[in-house]
This record gives structure tokens, sequence and C-alpha cells, in this order.
């Protein structure tokens, strides 16, 4: 049996990404939380380059690692005293929650490795920008004009939502 | 030993039941956003592998996973406007002492 050094990297940063995100739910610092879900998302960062998406990697590092994992924090520090800790669950509640997660994790696992995929012969190499560029801007039948325009529509209706939330009265 | 698509697939699994474990117990409202956070994370990973192994000539998944990255950032700043306004408010984003929205 060999393993490909494709395979290593892919073990440890799967590793990586179970550990930290079981640390994101079960750390009481909320700071610490915000800090492991920006290593969680780097390396699902990862996972992308893996699969030759290097497009959505990048895209990923940029909003998801740069832009939201920023907004966290600043609103952690602007909403949470230093030395916050969240209180201790209720052992009811923890262990209803818990097994709640075990049974659908169970299911869910269940169900994905049962099922046998009809799989084709992957495709490796490296997807072209400009083909993502001419896909997402045009309305043909495997266009992407419209989810793009509606979007763009979107993120400027948040804008000015958030600026109407958060602003003082 | 090459990387099977099963492979990928539970990884994703796991970590979307990580974030809904976090969203049953957590009590701090952006602690419940970062649990959802990593839901939408592994959504998302599903959608760049079902396109990566299954489809590979196409590229709905890829367009998937970049538009649900787009909108889930949306959703962040909106949530995070609508949580600093809470703690303006009431002074606290615990859940258990958000019992009304206005007065």
């Amino acid at each position: 049996m060999n393993i490909s050094l494709q395979f290593l990297v892919f073990l440890f940063m799967a590793l990586v990404m179970v550990v930290f995100s079981i640390l994101t739910v079960t750390t009481r610092r909320i700071l610490r939380a915000a800090t492991y879900l920006l290593i969680v998302l780097f390396c699902t960062a990862g996972i992308y380059f893996q699969l030759d998406y290097s497009f959505l990697g990048s895209v990923q590092l940029l909003i998801y690692a740069g832009g939201i994992t920023v907004l966290y924090v600043f609103s952690i520090l602007l909403t949470s005293a230093q030395g916050d800790r969240a209180d201790r669950l209720p052992a009811g509640k923890f262990f209803a929650g818990f097994c709640a997660t075990l049974a659908g994790l169970a299911l869910c696992l269940f169900i994905t490795l049962k099922h046998r995929f009809l799989m084709p012969q992957p495709i490796a190499g490296e997807l072209d920008v400009k083909q993502i560029g001419f896909t997402l801007l045009s309305g043909d039948k495997y266009g992407y004009v419209l989810p793009f325009e509606a979007i763009s529509l979107l993120l400027l209706a948040c804008i000015v939502g958030g600026i109407l939330i958060a602003r003082k009265r | 030993m090459e990387i099977r698509m099963e492979y990928y697939l539970v990884l994703s699994t796991i970590m979307m039941f990580v974030g809904i474990y976090g969203f049953f117990t957590r009590r701090n409202l952006l602690a419940m956003l970062i649990s959802v956070e990593l839901i939408l994370n592994s959504a998302d990973i599903n959608f760049a592998v079902f396109n990566r192994f299954l489809f590979p000539g196409q590229l709905e998944g890829f367009f998937f996973a970049l538009f649900a990255i787009g909108v889930s950032a949306a959703e962040t700043a909106v949530a995070i406007a609508i949580i600093i306004n809470v703690y303006r408010n009431i002074r606290n984003i615990q859940v258990k002492n958000l019992k009304e929205l206005k007065f």
C-alpha cells in the first residue's frame, strides 16, 4: 500500500478541520471560537485548492477568512466584556443536543456511505478562469448572468439594511 | 492510495453536525452565528466535491458554491448589524434575555 503525498495532505487537513470545528463549538471563550473558525476556513480553502478549484479557494480566503472573520472579531470585541465565558448548559439540555446530533450524524453517514454513486472518470486539471468569467456573464442555457445580477442587488440591499439597522437613532 | 469522494463527504458531514451541535448548545447569539457558518461551509464543500467528482465537465456546483459564499457574507453582515442593535438595547446578547422584539 503506497500512500501518496496528496492523500497525506488531505488527511492532515481533514484532521485539522474536524478537531478545530469541534473546538469552535466547545470552547467557552468566544474570541477563541472565532479564531478556530478562521483555521477551519483556511483548511476549507485548502480543500478547494486540492480539488483544483483555485478560484473558489481564493474567493474563500478573501471573503470568508479575510472579511467575515474580521467582522466577527470586531463584533465580539464590541459586544462582550473582557474575560467573558459562556455559562455551562444544564446536563439534560446538553445530553438532548448531543444525542440528537449523534443520531443525525449516524443517519447521514449511513445514507452517504450506503449510496452507490455513478462515478464517471474524473477529469483532472485546473479550471480555466476565462471559462469561469464567460460562464458567469453569459445569458445562454448554462449562463449565470441572472444570479450574478440578483446577487449584486442582494448585496446592495444588505448594505442599505445594515446601515439602517445599526445606525444610531 | 487515491482520495475517494466518500472521504470528502464524510468530512463535510462531520463538520455539518458539529455546527448543528453548536447551534443546539450555544446560548450566545454570536456563537450561534459561528455555528451557522460551519454548516454553510460544509454545504459549500459538498457542492464543489459533487461538481468535481460526479459532473466534471460542468460548472453548476462550482457556481453554487461561489454564490453561497456571497450570500452567506451578506447574511452575516445583516445578522451582525442586528446583534449589535440588540446589544445596544439590552446590553447583552444571551438568548435567554431576548424575550421581546420591540417594546
